[in-house]
């Protein structure tokens, strides 16, 4: 999938700024920038909720599906997981039970979840939900919205192991956004960084992370917290 | 239900609400031909013990009819509320499923009619609609109608902004489905609540029309009517008119107290119910001698709600001028807590005991409570994860800098203002002259943060509280705003404890650490042992789920199974121990803090 020169404007702001993007089929592209960098906007004009210009091809743009920051606010708490899982199929009413199953057991989810309530889920276990509900439109391609920011760090590793397990079990293509750079480059193939709304740096994640060309990249992974490992 | 009859209100409400169904049930088979009774030798008589109310022009008893006429009144406003309830819910959900040009259509059609007085509508409406019950039931029902409508309007945008429904939007729910599946249960709860008051006005509504005499028509009648027929009667006999009067104005009273308190429960966020785990009194034991030397000193802390949630559990912390200290753990650790308590800011009805807390060697439990405020005043600086909040933004940020001088230290406000922009370029930030003329709202996130520590510098602080101060910011941000954290605690000599749940960041800026674990300290180590000497399974488990830039790519990251427990969900054991992979028989008696090495402490059975 590509994305070409896609732009956003709200009014006179230009929230991103002619961004041409690959996604290859089955790989993970790890989007990382600060706040206000044009990342999450360009994960909603992909998605389709906000207006762009540009253009997206080599794939069916109402087949890319999106798991959000929140797992508190992106599940209705008045249904169950299993009528949210169910929401986006197109399958027979006879088999949904059974693909609710199969698309929570896809997120280690036990079949018993499909009947509690988001309320009585932990946040990783409804940010699952939300990835499983995604994974049921069967989407070409998955954006991924900060969606360990919102998660402890014990069960952040959990989720990002899904991450990874689905792309190499499901050869789904992602769109990984966050804000952590340990978090994207440990999950990502390409990594690209974008800052005021443009794509400053764009290349497979080592040499990113290894030798980044770009003075922004630069200061960025300077920024990295680190602990002192002995 | 319980909470209905606690209050006055509610009480009242209640009552009033049950009585008035009964009296619908009851009324007309009991007084219904006593109602109806035609007595030649009574007509137009007043209040008697015969007739406690009087009778009327043909002689019927007054008491027997308003008694009767509680059914036909409460069913009309039943009915005129039902309607403008859904005509007025349809309204509001159309604009959601309509495209463009017709939704605004809608949205324009309902804000003319809220703001056309609601009488006049009614009163159009009847006399369009006929004399009688009916126009006068559609009448209200059209006049309630708009204010339903736009309170659906409002509670629906706030939920069409979630990301639920952006997620229903991505996998192709029609709109009419993600009104009906999503927006409308999750708006059902105020939209009913607003019924029982809409019940009332309504009540009061067609007694009103009756009254004008646009309403119910003879031979029927409702408390309305009986009132229009004894109106003309209140001077020589006012039992006549007193009697529906009355009735009309319990029933409107009743409505709409119940509707009040209901309206207020369903608001009010439900306090967990949990039990009050017998917890042996914390073991004060030997106290030690205070450290002279220390900052602040806590033994014992605990933080208490009622109902026996304890969010902090025997706490204990000691920190020395010069040193940075990290209190790290995962949200609901008790980290943050720790720090309102240190401060004296835990919001009611918490409590908070301590067998010890001193701060600059000054017992702070000892003092009296304006002395208490004077020393946390002048000697601690706190920050927080949002800078606004210590920020107020209607106001300049020198002249609130400058406030904490003049308040405490009774500095002149010149010699207030300049320190001010001392202080400011003190934390490095570009033209303090300008920048202190500015409101907040002017300044980026860091600069504001970079703010909040200026006014923390205004005095000499022995402490500095940072609570998750980096948690909002950019990386690159985060990195000055820690690097200057470090200067400033270099340069006074103050103590700092600095609160996060990032162990990295952690990692980076503190001198020690001590890890929170469910309300508990868990460990306590030296900065330099936290990446590969941990000794509690916890602090292990945590540094292992961490992602850093050297992390290898090709092995499963680690992460800790379950969750941590809620203060409510707490047992006597290990707190850690249901998600341990050490955990043995012995981890159902708590492990207490014990020494281990030096400068490390842990409280865990497995840890040799």
């Amino acid at each position: 999938m590509i994305i070409k020169n896609l732009t956003v404007r709200f009014g006179a702001f230009t929230a991103v700024d002619d961004v041409t993007l690959e996604i290859p089929a089955g790989a993970i592209v790890g989007l990382v920038g600060e706040s206000g960098s044009g990342k999450s906007t360009l994960a909603r004009a992909v998605t389709g909720l906000v207006p762009y210009t540009g253009e997206i091809t080599g794939g069916d743009p109402r087949r890319i599906q999106m798991v959000f920051q929140d797992p508190y606010a992106s599940l209705d708490p008045r249904m169950t997981v299993g009528a949210s899982v169910a929401e986006g199929l197109r399958v027979p009413r006879a088999a949904r039970q059974a693909e609710v199953e199969r698309l929570l057991s896809l997120v280690s989810l036990p079949a018993s979840m499909a009947g509690r309530y988001p309320r009585e889920l932990s946040g990783g276990q409804r940010q699952r939900v939300a990835v499983a509900r995604a994974l049921g439109a069967r989407p070409e391609l998955l954006v991924a919205d900060e969606i360990t920011s919102a998660l402890d760090v014990s069960v952040q590793g959990s989720v990002l192991n899904l991450v990874r397990s689905l792309r190499e079990e499901l050869g789904l293509s992602m769109l990984f956004i966050s804000h952590n750079l340990a978090v994207v480059r440990y999950v990502s193939d390409v990594v690209a960084v974008m800052h005021r709304g443009r794509l400053v740096e764009m290349g497979a994640t080592e040499e990113v992370v290894g030798s980044p060309r770009d003075g922004y990249t630069r200061s960025l992974l300077e920024a990295v917290p680190r602990l002192k490992r002995a | 239900m319980r909470h209905l009859l606690r209050t006055p209100a509610g009480l009242a409400g209640t009552t009033l609400v049950a009585l008035m169904v009964i009296l619908a049930i009851a009324g007309p088979p009991i007084w219904g031909a006593e109602a109806e009774r035609i007595d030649p030798a009574v007509i137009l008589q007043g209040a008697s013990a015969a007739h406690p109310l009087g009778t009327d022009n043909l002689g019927r008893d007054i008491l027997a009819r308003v008694l009767v006429a509680g059914r036909l009144s409460l069913f009309l406003a039943l009915l005129a509320t039902l309607i403008g309830a859904i005509g007025g819910t349809v309204l509001g959900a159309l604009p959601a499923v309509l495209p463009r040009r017709p939704a605004r259509l809608v949205t324009g059609t309902v804000n003319a009619l809220v703001a056309f007085p609601g009488l006049l509508l009614a009163m159009f409406t009847a006399v369009i609609a006929g004399l009688g019950a009916r126009g006068a039931v559609l009448g209200i029902g059209v006049a309630i109608a708009p204010g339903f409508a736009r309170l659906t309007q409002t509670l629906a945008a706030s939920v069409a902004g979630a990301d639920y429904v952006s997620a229903a939007r991505m996998l192709g729910v029609p709109r009419r489905r993600i009104m009906t599946r999503h927006v409308l249960p999750n708006i059902a709860e105020p939209l009913i609540l607003n019924l029982t008051q809409a019940l009332g006005g309504a009540l009061l509504g067609l007694a009103g029309m009756s009254f004008l005499g646009l309403g119910v028509q003879p031979p029927s009648f409702d408390w309305g009517r009986l009132l229009f027929d004894g109106f003309g009667r209140i001077y020589s006999t006012p039992a006549v008119a007193l009697g529906p009067a009355v009735a009309v104005a319990l029933a409107g009273i009743g409505f709409n107290l119940l509707g009040d308190v209901l309206a207020r429960a369903a608001s009010r966020t439900a306090v967990p119910a949990g039990k009050a785990a017998p917890q042996a009194a914390s073991m004060p034991g030997e106290l030690d001698a205070p450290d002279p030397e220390a900052v602040l000193e806590v033994r014992d802390l605990t933080v208490t709600f009622p109902g026996g949630v304890t969010p902090v559990r025997g706490l204990s912390l000691t920190v020395a001028p010069g040193e940075i200290v990290g209190l790290v753990g995962e949200s609901g650790s008790g980290k943050s807590l720790t720090a309102s308590a240190i401060g004296g800011l835990v919001p009611y009805p918490g409590e908070v005991s301590a067998a010890r807390l001193r701060l600059c060697g000054t017992d702070l439990g000892e003092l009296p409570e304006q002395e208490r405020r004077k020393l946390l005043g002048t000697s601690l600086a706190m920050v927080f994860q949002d800078p606004m909040a210590s920020l107020n933004p209607a106001l300049r940020v020198g002249g609130q800098l400058a406030e904490v001088a003049t308040v405490h230290q009774g500095a002149s406000r010149a010699e207030a203002r300049t320190r001010a922009v001392d202080r400011l370029g003190h934390v490095r930030i570009p033209e303090p002259e300008r920048r202190a003329r500015q409101h907040p709202h002017e300044l980026s996130g860091g600069m504001r943060q970079r703010a909040v520590i200026a006014m923390g510098l205004m005095g000499t602080p022995r402490l500095i509280i940072a609570d998750e101060p980096t948690t909002a910011l950019d990386v690159t941000v985060q990195r000055q705003i820690l690097r200057l954290l470090r200067e400033v605690t270099g340069e006074s000599g103050a103590a700092t404890l600095f609160i996060s749940h990032d162990i990295a960041v952690v990692g980076e800026l503190c001198h020690r650490v001590v890890v929170m674990y469910a309300g508990r300290v868990v460990e306590e180590l030296p900065v330099e042992k936290l990446a590969s000497g941990a000794a509690h399974p916890y602090t292990r488990a945590l540094v292992a789920s961490l992602p850093d830039m050297d992390t290898d790519r090709s092995l499963p990251l680690a992460s800790i199974p379950g969750h941590q427990p809620s203060p409510a969900e707490l047992g006597p054991g290990c707190a850690f121990a249901a998600r341990c992979e050490l955990a043995t028989g012995r981890c159902a008696e708590r492990p207490p803090l014990i020494p281990y090495g030096k400068a490390h402490q842990v409280a865990c059975w497995e840890a040799s």
